[in-house]
């Protein structure tokens, strides 16, 4: 468990980051939480020559609300937003999915930053993320992209981040009255990564008519997973037993899973199904409330 | 009865704090990876990543030219002082570095050694192996195919098969099931699991050129018995070895085979003259070193229509893998596996047991288990519930209606063991009473008309630890006998030296207790010091729940003698024949005058500066303890569990452990073990695997996949007890640690399959994961 020897570099500001990255090229790793990084590098997975700690770079871990969206900063850690009494209030499905990461040692380093940038499927925020409708704010050597989260992971591993960018931002539109959102995860123990997971955010206008949802899976396919099927099944319609019974069933058709010792496809499948069902429930009763 | 001392002498009964837990919750504890001596250098392993592979090269150049680089053994090296092979536990041998060719994934291929720990790391990929790769052996009940490859040509008998063990009389049970009325089949696996201590396995190997000495620092469950092969296989007088187990934690089993890393850095240390340091990384443990189970059972049982059973059959296919280094007494090959008849009276049995040899890591250790007595009460246990259900009885009744009643100890099994005592039903009733299992049986019948899933599960187990009598019990030809030295002190307080070694037992805390039962000196006045070889008194070490049934007997023995001593020197000191004398904990006393007593304290200081005329110095005692039988612990566990049939997820709703271990030596510890046992046994029934793949990778060598319970997946663990003492131990003790471990499997499996038992399934096999759930629910058409 000892990583192969790497240099160690640790910028004071995002641009002299920036400038190590264009320097370092495909040598170099940002190393935020390390959540994910650091267990690969001492398994020798990942061999870094350079390692980019930002962890020391001011004014990047906050939780804001300001026009209009929820803003976390890059820094912000797992364990922040477990605390925070805006998430708590406002953001269930946040709090559903930061507490089911890991284990609390880790969560006091890992941040959601990295949680996407790192483009694992079985990762717990990008599904709630694309539930959200979240935007990721990379700043790279021309300045700031916002890029919307439904495009963001590419391939497993892989994400839109281009090699000299940074996350550092994540943006949130604010849940307008009516809103509500859960994340359900079914893991082997606690910490394990999700053998599904699903997140499901609504908003439900008068006369419980879902006016927009959100669905997104975790660990279900190459990618987090998008449920466009049965997110359109339900826009415009009542949330009743019977239509997310029917979205449910949709989401499942969605995923892609493949069968591992977390257990084989059909039953992962049948899992988005069952999770999806309770989670779309959960949600529209958070929305009611 | 035990005589109960105050709570200021603290003997038997009284639940005192651990005395070690003082500098274990400080940090204060001192652990192999804590010897640091001066010029100390790091070894390294390099591992196969292949099941079976052929070894056509090694080139090592590239790792020696690394700096800090000092050597780079490989099999061949090891060859030229024969120690490329060593024998196992168990009339095998297993190789040390690997030569000619690979037979599991991460075994022993080169050891580095370097300056530091880094160095050593970057260096071990650095060594060059070139691999053929053969036809891989993965599943048992291949291995004895025609056209399997055969695995270990290093053996004249050119197969896979092991051994042949059997027991009982086969013809008149195979009587029995012919005319039976009624019969149960069970086909279980016990699947292959690892003890995972928290502590890896490691050693520091410190060879003295100067001194001729060998001092080793090991994570060792029997530092003596492994002195005793490190002297004959390495061929160093035994005077100039000497074994020193520093704290340990957590052994199960895992830390009593010797590993090839022990004696790479012992060869290491030998040639380079410096101290050499090997720690296990978490993955080669579970990878590499000792696993438990692999038993592919099947269990029939015959019964009369009325439910009382005749007759057990077992057959049993045992994978050992890559080499037999199974840790067991000599005499058995299959360990106490005929323990399997249970605790149910009935005059014939037959088992047999076939070992065999496949592609993955070598062992077949006792995990918290005395030698294959978790593999046989699972079995008989689950068994047991089959009959159950075949003739539609509760397994309640259906046991309690077969127990062998109190009267009939001590018993002889049909498989020839003698059972010491027990009284099973009393242990069954206050189970029952607990968990309120009449109503539980109500509730169940009202949710399944509702559609809902919940399980009983009952498990009745028999244990039988405390290996073991001379007569029968050896390891490596040495007789399992244990010990205990007792050194009183002349202002009274003790000293305590053992031929165990506690892993998180407790035994600086039990040993100390019986020891101030015993003589009455206050358990906080005496220290207990194991597992420096050349201090403690030879003993074959703390496994299979023999501490307290062999070296706490020794420990009793030993102070009896003493007090036979102190009580000579009380006669004298109060001018009277020893007759005259009583005793009570802590002093003696003139019969009918207490008041003229003399303090064991007293006594301690005179044993040094006044002892009678004639009598030698010295107030001091050992004891080396025969065992005369092995004693049987016993209890009743019930589980109660619901499941969702949605996601297949199994939860415990309660769990009830009933244990009866004879009389206790410190109730708070004999619970916390319970509760540890029991954790274990959640996660062998629920989570654990140590698996492969069809190319003998393992499935299951990191954390990641091999899943430890945490608070969070443990449930509350109610426990209670009876007190049936074994009659033959000096103070009626039978050992406890391993009963939770060894009872709670089937009571948990039993409990899942109750819940799906009206759906028509009669077994799952461990571990129970929520697919396996799910998908048993979706074919039998319960959920859509």
């Amino acid at each position: 468990m000892i990583p192969p020897a790497f240099e160690y570099l640790r910028p004071q500001t995002i641009p002299e980051a920036i400038a190590f990255l264009q320097q370092y090229g495909d040598e170099a790793k940002i190393l935020s939480g390390g959540q994910s990084l650091i267990p690969m590098m001492k398994f020798r997975l990942a061999r870094p020559g350079y390692l980019i700690d930002i962890n020391r770079i001011p004014g990047l871990s906050y939780i804001k609300e300001e026009d209009g969206y929820l803003k976390i900063g890059g820094l912000t850690r797992e364990a922040d937003l477990e605390n925070s009494s805006l998430i708590h209030s406002k953001y269930p499905i946040i709090l559903d999915t930061a507490r089911v990461i890991a284990d609390p040692q880790v969560r006091n380093m890992a941040t959601l930053a990295g949680n996407l940038a790192h483009g694992d499927p079985a990762n717990d925020h990008p599904a709630t993320m694309l539930a959200l409708g979240a935007r990721v704010v990379a700043v790279g050597p021309q300045g700031e992209r916002v890029l919307p989260i439904e495009s963001f992971f590419v391939t497993l591993f892989t994400t839109e981040l281009q090699h000299d960018e940074i996350v550092s931002e994540i943006r949130i539109p604010v849940p307008p009255p009516g809103s509500g959102g859960a994340y359900l995860k079914l893991e082997r123990k606690v910490g394990d990564f999700a053998t599904a997971g699903v997140a499901a955010q609504v908003i439900v206008g008068s006369g419980g008519i879902c006016q927009q949802v959100g669905i997104g899976l975790t660990n279900v396919g190459a990618t987090p997973i998008k449920a466009r099927k049965a997110e359109e099944s339900l826009c415009g319609k009542k949330l009743d037993e019977t239509t997310i019974a029917q979205a449910a069933q949709l989401a499942a058709d969605e995923a892609e899973p493949s069968s591992d010792l977390r257990g084989p496809a059909e039953y992962k499948r049948g899992l988005v199904k069952e999770l999806t069902l309770r989670a779309l429930a959960r949600a529209y009763e958070r929305a009611g409330k | 009865m035990i005589c109960r001392t105050s709570p200021e002498v603290g003997g038997m009964g009284h639940s005192i704090k651990r005395k070690e837990d003082l500098r274990f919750i400080q940090g204060k504890g001192n652990y192999v990876d804590d010897v640091n001596l001066p010029d100390m250098v790091y070894g390294h392993m390099v591992r196969s990543p292949y099941a079976h592979a052929r070894l056509k090269g090694i080139n090592t150049e590239n790792a020696k030219q690394l700096p800090g680089v000092l050597t780079v053994i490989t099999g061949e090296d090891l060859a030229k002082a024969n120690l490329a092979w060593m024998p196992t536990l168990f009339f095998d041998k297993q190789m040390v570095l690997a030569t000619g060719k690979v037979l599991f994934q991460s075994q022993e291929v080169a050891f580095v050694v370097a300056e530091d720990p880094y160095i050593a790391a970057d260096a071990a990929e650095l060594v060059e192996v070139d691999y053929e790769e053969l036809p891989v052996l993965v599943d048992p009940h291949k291995a004895l195919d025609p056209d399997a490859p055969i695995l270990r040509d290093d053996r004249e008998d050119k197969s896979n098969h092991i051994f042949h063990w059997e027991v009982g009389d086969r013809a008149a049970t195979d009587k029995v099931f012919e005319d039976a009325e009624v019969k149960a089949k069970v086909h279980a696996v016990f699947q292959r699991c690892h003890p995972a201590p928290l502590e890896t396995c490691g050693c520091v190997a410190d060879h003295n050129a100067a001194t001729g000495r060998l001092t080793i620092y090991l994570t060792s469950q029997a530092p003596h018995a492994h002195r005793t092969l490190f002297a004959i296989v390495g061929g160093i007088p035994e005077n100039n070895i000497r074994v020193i187990s520093p704290d340990i934690g957590g052994g199960f089993g895992n830390k009593v085979p010797i590993y090839p890393g022990y004696v790479c850095a012992v060869v290491a240390s030998l040639t380079l003259g410096r101290p050499v340091k090997w720690i296990e990384t978490r993955s080669e443990n579970l990878q590499s070193t000792g696993f438990a189970r692999d038993y592919h059972m099947t269990a029939e049982l015959a019964a009369t229509q009325d439910g009382k059973i005749q007759a057990m059959r077992v057959k049993t296919l045992a994978d050992h893998g890559a080499f037999n280094a199974a840790a067991q007494p000599t005499k058995f090959p299959a360990g106490l596996f005929s323990i399997c008849t249970g605790a149910y009276d009935y005059p014939t049995a037959f088992c047999e047991v076939d070992g065999v040899y496949t592609n993955k890591a070598p062992g077949g250790i006792a995990y918290r288990c005395s030698f294959r007595v978790t593999e046989a009460a699972y079995l008989i246990e689950r068994a047991v519930d089959v009959l159950a259900q075949e003739l539609k009885t509760d397994p309640v009744e259906l046991r309690r209606k077969n127990f062998i009643s109190p009267e009939k100890f001590p018993y002889k099994s049909p498989l020839g063991w003698s059972y010491d005592s027990g009284d099973y039903d009393a242990a069954m009733k206050v189970a029952l009473d607990t968990i309120g299992y009449d109503a539980l049986r109500k509730e169940q019948q009202e949710k399944r008309a509702k559609g809902e899933l919940m399980g009983i599960g009952i498990s009745s187990f028999v244990e039988v630890v405390g290996a073991g009598p001379a007569h029968t019990f050896d390891i490596a030809g040495i007789k399992m006998f244990d010990s205990c030295e007792i050194r009183i002190h002349p202002t009274g307080k003790a000293m305590c030296r053992m031929g165990t070694k506690s892993q998180g037992q407790g035994h600086e805390t039990t040993y100390a207790q019986i020891v101030a039962q015993e003589l009455g000196i206050p358990a906080a006045d005496v220290t207990v010091e194991e597992g420096d070889t050349d201090t403690a008194p030879y003993g074959l070490g703390t496994y299979a729940s023999r501490s307290t049934p062999v070296s706490g007997a020794a420990t009793a023995m030993a102070a009896r003698k003493i007090r036979d001593k102190a009580k000579k020197i009380a006669a004298h000191l109060l001018e009277c024949s020893e007759e005259d004398l009583d005793w009570e904990p802590g002093k003696f006393f003139v019969k009918g005058a207490p008041s003229k007593a003399k303090t064991i304290q007293d006594i301690a200081f005179a044993a040094y500066t006044n002892m009678p005329e004639g009598m030698e110095a010295g107030l001091e005692a050992v004891d080396y303890y025969d065992p005369p039988n092995l004693t049987f612990p016993f209890g009743t566990y019930i589980c109660v569990v619901d499941i969702d049939k949605g996601t297949g997820e199994v939860k415990v709703r309660r769990f009830v452990a009933v244990d009866d271990c004879g009389n206790i030596i410190n109730p708070m510890i004999v619970e916390g073990q319970i509760h540890g046992g029991l954790t274990e046994g959640l996660a062998i029934a629920f989570m654990q695997q140590i698996g492969y793949d069809e190319n003998g990778n393992v499935q299951g060598g990191t954390f990641m996949d091999y899943l430890l319970p945490t608070a969070v997946e443990t449930p509350h663990w109610e426990t209670g007890k009876t007190c049936t003492p074994s009659p033959h131990h000096p103070f009626g003790a039978k050992g406890v640690g391993e009963s939770p471990n060894v009872g709670s499997p089937a009571a948990f499996v039993n409990a899942v399959v109750d819940a799906l038992s009206h759906l028509g399934v009669k077994h799952i096999d461990m571990p129970i994961a929520p697919w396996k759930v799910w998908n048993i629910l979706k074919e039998k058409g319960a959920v859509n």
